[in-house]
């Protein structure tokens, strides 16, 4: 699954990280890399961007950009 | 001996806080050449001659973003002594991915840890001389709030730079991509030599796949493609590509790191309070309100309680001066001409916008205050999703937002923005906003003419301006500006108290910039408008203000303004006038009209418009471009003159194009 689908108060593990380019180069550089958790913390009022918490500090994006990250959900 | 250091670090790690505790108020703000990306220096307190330049806020050195390739220019290229990496201690994860690729570059280097009480107060800590052991360089922990630790950071940070002892380490990879490293490495030693970049960061922006590195360097043909066969390998050996595998590789290694070094039990009171606040300020139905409410609050403050009170302060001062000048003119016998330019011209134009200046300073008090709280990036967050529809992010929101009250800081605002894309756009669009001084014009007009509306007309105008603001931005995204957009994949940061002393220094700097930038270009069109209003081609001084030169030059160009329907020459010399600051257009008005006030003014408007021609009027000084002190700015934030007309043109061509369609529509309906 990827990113934009994980719901609110939820952790996964990212496996691959997609998109091109700038976009790209800003996810990992931002600390999105495999093996890495990630907990999904809140949407945005209208819906988009979320927030997530990763690594320690608090990361918005948008679902159009999450939705390049793929994942696995991590076993409760 | 005078050292040059260069302050590097991420976004909300505290990098402008340390820069004022080691320079003190001495700074010199500039732009790096060529973009419109902030380079501030100074003095090293206690150290004079000792040099330290702000280097933009990044994450990493890759070659994307305007301030990630001003940073590496500069490092590069004018070498400094030594680097201050500013680490924040509650985020190090993330913050020493960019001090690994800081190393790289083989100069002399000084990590300062940041926030470190934050980190102690929440029962972690951080074993600095494991740290320190580890990476093989100098980390001296910090607050740099507090100012603790700040002494011995420039101690140390001039001892590195005069023994000019480098990194011991370099070397954070193993198995495939240090393989690949040191095979590059091999084949382009030379050319790195040759090219004075550092052997090893080269090496590691060329697995990257880093084009501006392969032109810096200037590889042959064949070498190239043994490069691109070494990442290939890399590649596959790996199942990843290069850019991930680098990130990867840098990553794994901090993470192995600061399990060794250092003990964090959870998140920081810090983070776990601005949680809490983030469950208020960013609720799904309470954010909006509340942010309408802080922007509501703010310009209530500025305009009505704090800035309007010291406005009015410094226009009684003005006053004062003035007649303290006139007299003293009169008393000197100075020709009566002189006597008007000096008193009508010069301290009536400058004066109406000086008075102007302590309402800019506020807002930029309070500009200051959202941005260093953490609280702006919450506001790009909540509203993103409305910008985005233009080829905005969220981050575009409050600048364009503080457009209401006034362009000037509007426009100075958007030095903040990422990229140059988003801040150009941006700038265009902020004129649409219409600003406060142009309050009195919809209130002469509507008092005129529609006087039991006038609310209604006063907001519509309001409501058409931003939806010309809209369409504009649609059609920029689609023409001008269809390029990458910076990627909005932004930090928000944990909420903190705003240091007083850095919201002071950031005000004054910018009233400071206000002041020296448009002061020349408002002295200027105020004594040019006076000239153009009390003197007639013959310079003579005319008695009658439909034979001066700018009433000649408003009927030359008043059929411009015919098929809007304003087309005699007073509209068009209000328009010009109103360059200065908007207000103007009103006194110019009642001068002409020969007025005694706005009441009378309101009564004579319509011997010279219909309803409708006052409504075309209305829309066209809405949206034509903004005054001389909000071009001083935009020239100054686009970093370029010929930008700055592109602005002009385009303001006042769509202003010509709405109030034409509003005309015309007005006209066709029998109006």
């Amino acid at each position: 699954m990827t990113l934009d689908e994980l719901s609110i108060g939820q952790s996964a593990v990212v496996t691959a990280v997609g998109g091109e380019g700038a976009l790209r180069r800003r996810l990992l550089d931002m600390g999105i890399t495999p093996k890495t958790s990630v907990l999904m913390r809140k949407k945005a009022p209208m819906g988009d961007p979320v927030e997530i918490c990763l690594r320690g500090y608090e990361l918005t994006l948008r679902l159009e950009d999450a939705r390049k990250i793929e994942i696995r959900r991590a076993k409760a | 001996m005078s050292l040059i250091f260069a302050l590097a670090g991420n976004q909300n790690c505290g990098k402008t806080t340390l820069f004022n505790q080691l320079t003190g108020s001495h700074q010199h703000v500039g732009n790096f050449p060529g973009v419109t990306v902030e380079r501030k220096e100074g003095q090293i307190k206690d150290h004079p001659g000792n040099t330290v330049v702000d280097l933009p806020g990044i994450y990493s050195l890759s070659p994307y973003t305007a301030e990630e390739v001003v940073t590496r220019d500069f490092l590069l290229r004018d070498k400094p002594d030594a680097i201050i990496n500013i680490v924040a201690a509650t985020n190090i994860e993330r913050n020493l991915y960019l001090t690994l690729q800081l190393m790289e570059l083989r100069m002399p280097m000084v990590l300062a840890l940041n926030m470190m009480d934050e980190v102690t107060k929440s029962g972690g800590s951080i074993d600095v001389l494991a740290l320190s052991r580890e990476l093989g360089i100098d980390v001296v922990p910090i607050v740099a709030s507090r100012g603790e630790g700040i002494h011995e950071l420039v101690d140390r940070a001039i001892a590195v730079a005069q023994e000019k002892r480098l990194p011991a380490r370099q070397d954070f990879c193993t198995g495939e991509v240090h393989k690949a490293i040191h095979a590059i490495s091999h084949i382009i030693e030379d050319h790195a030599r040759e090219a004075g970049v550092p052997l090893r960061f080269a090496a590691t922006k060329l697995v990257e796949g880093d084009e501006p590195m392969l032109q810096t360097l200037n590889i042959h043909e064949g070498d190239v493609e043994i490069i691109r066969h070494i990442v290939c390998d890399m590649e596959q050996a790996l199942g990843t590509d290069r850019e991930a595998a680098l990130a990867d590789m840098r990553y794994e290694y901090i993470t192995a790191l600061v399990a060794k070094t250092v003990v964090k039990p959870q998140a920081t009171a810090e983070q776990q309070r601005s949680l809490k606040i983030d469950q208020v300020l960013t609720h799904k139905y309470f954010s909006i309100p509340i942010f309408l409410g802080v922007m509501l609050l703010i310009f209530w403050l500025t305009f009505s309680v704090i800035g309007g009170t010291l406005s009015d302060w410094m226009g009684v001062g003005i006053e004062r001066l003035t007649t303290l000048v006139e007299n003293a003119l009169v008393a000197a016998r100075v020709s009566p001409v002189l006597r008007s330019l000096i008193i009508d011209g010069a301290f009536a134009g400058v004066g109406s916008v000086l008075s102007f200046l302590p309402i800019i300073v506020v807002l930029f008090f309070f500009l200051s205050m959202l941005e260093d709280s953490g609280y702006m990036a919450r506001v790009a967050f909540v509203m993103d999703s409305l910008l985005r529809k233009i080829g905005l992010s969220g981050r575009s929101f409050v600048p364009m937002l503080i457009g209401f009250g006034c362009s000037v800081p509007a426009v100075m605002a958007t030095r903040t923005l990422p990229g140059e894309r988003d801040k150009r756009m941006t700038i265009l669009l902020i004129p649409f906003m219409s600003c406060s001084a142009k309050l009195p014009i919809y209130a002469v007009f509507s008092a005129a003419f529609f006087p039991d509306y006038s609310g209604l007309v006063m907001m519509a105008l309001y409501i058409f301006g931003i939806i010309t603001g809209i369409l504009a931005g649609l059609l920029l995204k689609n023409t001008v500006f269809r390029g990458n957009p910076v990627p909005f994949v932004m930090e928000l940061p944990a909420y903190r108290l705003p240091g007083l002393q850095s919201t002071l220094l950031h005000m004054w700097q910018k009233a400071k910039d206000f002041i020296v930038r448009a002061f020349t270009i408002i002295f200027v069109a105020s004594i040019a408008v006076w000239l153009l209003q009390s003197l007639d081609f013959g310079f003579n001084m005319v008695s009658d203000g439909s034979e001066s030169m700018l009433a000649a030059m408003g009927r030359w160009i008043a059929p411009v303004f015919a098929p809007l329907g304003f087309g005699n020459w007073q509209s068009v010399a209000a328009l010009i006038t109103g360059l200065c600051a908007k207000e103007t257009v009103v006194s110019t008005f009642i001068q002409l009209t020969g007025a005694t006030g706005t009441a009378e003014l309101a009564a004579a408007l319509p011997g010279f418009f219909t309803p409708l021609q006052a409504t075309s009027f209305l829309v066209f000084t809405l949206l034509y471009m903004p005054c001389v002190a909000a071009m001083a700015a935009v020239r100054r934030e686009m970093g370029s003159g010929l930008k700055a007309l592109g602005l002009m043109v385009f303001q006042t061509g769509i202003a010509w194009i709405m109030a034409f369609l509003v005309y015309t529509a007005g006209l066709a309906l029998g109006l």
